[in-house]
């Protein structure tokens, strides 16, 4: 084996010296809140690095909904799982088909839609967030779960339209003249050509739309309020309201949340970090 | 395939030889212009339905002078602007300053760097709630890790932090750094391996420093895609409603405050007037990014 020279020595060191900050940054929020969801109530507040008697505990009061705060976790994790799928398979309809409209059959008028969908998705929500609580209102929606889906389509059509554009910009003109050759008509063009080639988009968007929909807070606390039709992060916000709040418990609870989208982004690591993000700032 | 294709050249043959004119050029282009409107018709709907009602009603709620008059003698409102800008120009440039930094790390051929990555993302996937509420825990006065340790070394009470709308502020900026850094470091990371190795490796030949190599090569390829980033992320970072929210609140007293959160606070006092008066009066800020950003992107 080769002895590194102590030049080599010292780049590595000066790199540990960047990695360890950043890991122990990274990590801190995320073990803080794993430690309390493993720790008995009263080894939690012990400022301990590894509880003395770790244990499952609190994911088996969690589950049995055995707390005040918990006694309708499964009816508002449902209501999450609800909700996030209803917005990714509609915002998927919605996208593609616009898409396909604008980048394939070059509707007239299809480049000031993408522009005002644009438009729509650089105005941050928070704004939108206000007027949009008053119009669910009008529309006498308020506290129905189609309130939070179509809001929550509202705001991820946009990208997912661009994004879908962009891909399909890419196809060859060639696929469809000769289909329409064929005399295939724009729904059978759709269809049979189009779908099965867009597929590895379509699972990236219909992947963004649903995290989009189930890490929502602001829009699910305007829109909800009911304890048996709130989502999840609304149900941990409320933890906050009591100063008695079971603090372990809600980070169990907040574990239990965040494990979901954290297994699907690493799943789809290579389509959220290369092909989606990378989207937004392409210069 | 093959099926297509074969199908493919018999009709054009079929075409190229019999001697039917071509159906009129109007009969040809109307099919797929009605079915264009048709599938463009879903997102429209949407768009009038949640997009431009809810505008169109949010400005005519703010139609009034004396609104903007309210929210002029609000002090709540003049210390929102003011917190508002430090989380933009602190939390902005000392995020992307940080991002162009570690970018520089992560690119490094390490394995143990590859494997920190993974880790590094993670603040970025999962969801911003629960990590906030965490943060939050663990700067309670009397039973936060960070005061129990300050008292275990010490012996002394530590402050109340998030009582402190200094701290407070400075925290939610640090949570939103933390959630947002992957993010940009990442896009960074994808700048930087653009750049050819060659050039690299022609300056290591020509005895170049480190600064010299950053500053000749690394920084004049990236500048365009970091300011980029810097007027993307002045967006989100305008519109991040929870760093602020879920961590302090907007309190002590209504002190720390930003415009995203400041129409929330409105809305539950009940001003709906003055909660869209203070959404248009972040326009002037939103709207040229949003201008600019539309730009770039529709070239």
């Amino acid at each position: 084996m080769r002895v590194p020279t102590l030049r080599e020595v010292g780049t590595e060191a000066r790199l540990l010296l960047i990695g360890i900050p950043v890991l122990i940054w990274t990590l801190i929020p995320i073990y803080h809140m794993f430690l309390f969801a493993i720790s008995p109530k009263q080894d939690a507040f012990a400022g301990k690095l590894w509880p003395d008697h770790p244990t499952l505990n609190n994911f088996r009061i969690v589950f049995n909904q055995q707390h005040y705060f918990l006694r309708d976790f499964w009816a508002q994790f449902g209501n999450s799982v609800v909700i996030a799928v209803a917005v990714g398979a509609l915002t998927l309809v919605i996208a593609t088909s616009a898409a396909f409209a604008i980048s394939r059959l070059r509707v007239r008028g299809g480049r000031t839609v993408m522009n005002l969908a644009l438009f729509t998705y650089f105005i941050p929500a928070a704004f939108l967030a206000v007027p949009m609580y008053r119009t669910m209102g009008n529309y006498g929606l308020l506290n129905n779960h189609w309130s939070l889906i179509l809001a929550m389509v509202t705001i991820a059509s946009p990208y997912a339209i661009w994004v879908l554009k962009q891909a399909s910009d890419k196809l060859p003109l060639e696929l469809d003249e000769a289909a329409i050759m064929d005399g295939a008509t724009p729904l059978q063009l759709f269809r049979m050509v189009y779908v099965p080639l867009m597929l590895p988009s379509l699972v990236a968007i219909g992947t963004y739309a649903l995290l989009l929909a189930w890490n929502e807070y602001l829009y699910a606390f305007l829109l909800l309020s009911k304890d048996t039709e709130i989502t999840l992060p609304v149900a941990l916000g409320n933890f906050l309201a009591a100063d008695d709040s079971p603090w372990e418990l809600l980070m169990t609870t907040g574990f239990i949340y965040a494990l979901p989208p954290a297994a699907v982004y690493y799943a789809f690591r290579r389509y959220m970090v290369g092909g989606l993000t990378a989207g937004a700032v392409k210069s | 395939m093959s099926y297509i294709q074969v199908k493919g050249a018999m009709t054009a043959i079929t075409y190229s030889t019999s001697d039917v004119p071509s159906p009129p050029l109007s009969a040809r282009l109307s099919t797929p212009q009605v079915w264009g409107i048709v599938m463009l018709a879903p997102y429209l709907l949407v768009f009038l339905a949640f997009v431009v009602y809810p505008i169109g009603y949010g400005l005519w709620l703010a139609r009034h002078p004396a609104s903007y008059v309210a929210l002029y003698n609000d002090p709540v409102f003049a210390r929102a602007v003011v917190n508002t800008l430090i989380f933009l120009i602190i939390g902005i440039n000392v995020k992307m300053l940080i991002a162009l930094f570690l970018s520089g790390f992560f690119v490094q051929s390490r394995t143990w760097i590859r494997s920190l990555s993974v880790l590094f993302i993670l603040p970025w996937a999962v969801p911003s709630i629960p990590t906030i509420l965490s943060v939050r825990f663990m700067f309670n006065p009397e039973w936060g890790v960070i005061n129990n340790l300050i008292f275990k070394f010490t012996g002394e009470d530590g402050p109340n932090w998030l009582n402190n709308p200094a701290m407070g502020l400075t925290l939610a900026i640090m949570v939103h750094i933390w959630k947002s850094l992957p993010f940009w470091t990442l896009i960074l990371m994808t700048g930087r391996l653009a750049i050819s190795n060659d050039m690299f490796e022609a300056a290591d030949v020509d005895g170049a420093s480190w600064w010299q190599k950053f500053r000749f090569i690394t920084w004049p390829s990236m500048q365009t895609l970091y300011l980029t980033c810097t007027l993307l992320s002045m967006i989100w970072t305008l519109g991040d409603f929870n760093s602020v929210y879920l961590l302090t609140g907007g309190g002590p007293a209504d002190l720390t405050h930003v415009l995203s959160t400041l129409g929330i606070r409105y809305l539950r006092l009940d001003q709906l007037d003055l909660a869209m008066a203070s959404i248009v009066c972040a326009m002037p800020l939103v709207l040229p990014l949003v201008y600019f950003m539309m730009k770039r992107l529709s070239r």
